[in-house]
């Protein structure tokens, strides 16, 4: 019902269905993956959809460069290996880059502050395309932004790469704290938030009708390594979450794929965390905010 | 009256606003002890083979074979394909439970979805529909019942207490699937 709202707002003939794609992921997990022997164990092990890219988070973040749209070779043999939806990133701005993931026939884009961005002031119009995209927020203004351009799903950026989930929950967080102030506000003052936001007031008015909820699925991204991570944050309210460096960068990524998956499902039962938890070897080993500077922070970027 | 809404993943909340207006109490269903308060069963739209691994990761397989024996279960879309007796595109397993064939994607990929009116004995008026990355339905006994057609191709199917739709009307505010459900609990 809240996907007919949006669709309505943005006049977008494919809008719910592109939501709708969004609602069919939810209760799931999203993994990151770099070729199609990853693929097929994400599969294998529960995923509902892979990310399909040339690095994961943490490699990017080590390697430095410009980072950008997978080869769009990778993404096709990716895509003919497993039978659930295939996603890939592109920079933000860049719509001939999403051009391009639309004529493949990806399933979900996502606009991503993890590779380098390509506008200086803009994100993708992304009304213009029947591909569904997924965007980043750090806070409830950038979330409303990113669903006025289109964006049929919001994740947390968290901060990825850093298998640190500090930066998601204050995002989550944030933007649940946020939701909730809406609620008391009228008149002027939902006007003046929808300018402090720069989304029309409407889109606010929205959301007020629909209990303080965002009107696409609200997701969770950016260091999110374990299985008690992923439920910490869907207890925190994320209806499903992305997991990108975590599994493939852990000592038996096969059980730890496995785990999230169940974690992700189970978030809110102990006996069931436990006995997914134990006995999973190394994790990834992760870094420390305070180690990170201001500029090379990811969630950063995007306007 | 309970209907219990399989909550291993997928699209869940919308049936609980659906049966609300509806009048009738949902539970979502993760474990064996919820399964047993419910009285019928949604299998909801997600991702078939994600819900399958969840499923016998939870021990809930043979029990939700087994409550598709006596109660009604509705599955949609990826809850259709873990209905169905076969399942291909690729092959997969599945609780094996109704006389279908359910071949996976078959439309395409996103980009292939669509919405459409469609048309059935069951209703007046036609029912707006989401087919999104949506399987081909094919019934393999005259034990089922075609209900609903789009374009030549079966999209809603019923076999006794069991309902099979390849679409999705939880995204739209229309209930009527949704009641035709609840009257197989009152048969």
């Amino acid at each position: 019902m809240r996907a007919k709202r949006i669709s309505e707002l943005n006049k977008g003939e494919g809008m719910d269905l592109r939501t709708g794609l969004a609602n069919m992921l939810c209760n799931g997990v999203i993994m990151d993956v770099v070729n199609v022997e990853q693929a097929v164990i994400a599969e294998k092990a529960g995923a509902v959809a892979v990310m399909a890219l040339e690095r994961v988070p943490a490699d990017i973040r080590k390697e430095g460069g410009v980072a950008r749209m997978s080869d769009p070779l990778l993404i096709e043999e990716i895509k003919a290996a497993v039978s659930i939806p295939v996603m890939a990133k592109v920079r933000i701005g860049h719509f001939a880059e999403a051009q391009i993931l639309e004529a493949i026939g990806i399933d979900f884009i996502d606009e991503s502050e993890v590779l380098t961005p390509a506008s200086p002031t803009m994100h993708v119009n992304k009304k213009t395309f029947k591909t569904p995209f997924v965007c980043g927020a750090c806070n409830l203004g950038e979330a409303l932004r990113r669903i006025n351009e289109g964006a049929a799903l919001i994740r947390t950026k968290g901060e990825a790469g850093t298998g640190n989930i500090i930066e998601a929950v204050r995002h989550m967080d944030e933007i649940t704290r946020e939701l909730k102030e809406l609620q008391e506000l009228k008149g002027p003052e939902l006007e003046k938030k929808a300018r402090e936001y720069r989304v029309p007031t409407e889109l606010l008015e929205i959301v007020i009708e629909n209990n303080c909820k965002l009107p696409v699925p609200n997701f969770a991204a950016g260091g999110i390594a374990t299985p008690a991570d992923a439920a910490l944050i869907r207890q925190m309210g994320a209806e499903a979450v992305f997991v990108g460096s975590g599994i493939f960068k852990s000592e038996h990524p096969e059980k730890v794929a496995r785990a999230v998956v169940e974690a992700t499902t189970h978030f809110d039962r102990p006996e069931v965390l436990l006995e997914v938890s134990r006995g999973l070897g190394k994790a990834m080993s992760g870094i420390e905010m305070e180690t990170i500077s201001e500029h090379e922070k990811l969630a950063s970027r995007g306007w | 009256m309970q209907v219990g809404i399989l909550a291993l993943q997928g699209c869940v909340t919308q049936h609980v606003d659906h049966f609300t207006k509806l009048g009738c109490s949902s539970l979502l269903v993760r474990k064996s002890d919820d399964l047993w308060k419910c009285d019928a069963l949604v299998l909801p739209g997600g991702e078939s083979s994600t819900m399958l691994h969840l499923l016998q990761r939870a021990n809930l397989f043979s029990e939700v074979v087994e409550f598709c024996s006596s109660r009604p279960v509705w599955g949609i879309c990826a809850g259709a394909i873990l209905l169905a007796k076969k399942v291909s595109h690729p092959e997969q397993d599945s609780l094996e439970v109704m006389d279908i064939h359910a071949e996976r994607n078959a439309y395409g990929s996103q980009l292939d979805s669509f919405k459409a009116e469609i048309t059935g004995q069951i209703f007046n008026t036609p029912l707006p529909a989401d087919f999104i990355r949506a399987p081909k339905l094919k019934a393999l006994s005259d034990q089922v019942m075609c209900l609903a057609q789009y374009e030549g191709d079966g999209v809603l199917f019923r076999q006794g207490h069991l309902l099979a739709s390849s679409f999705h009307t939880e995204l739209t505010d229309d209930s009527r699937l949704h009641a035709y459900f609840l009257e197989f609990l009152r048969s």
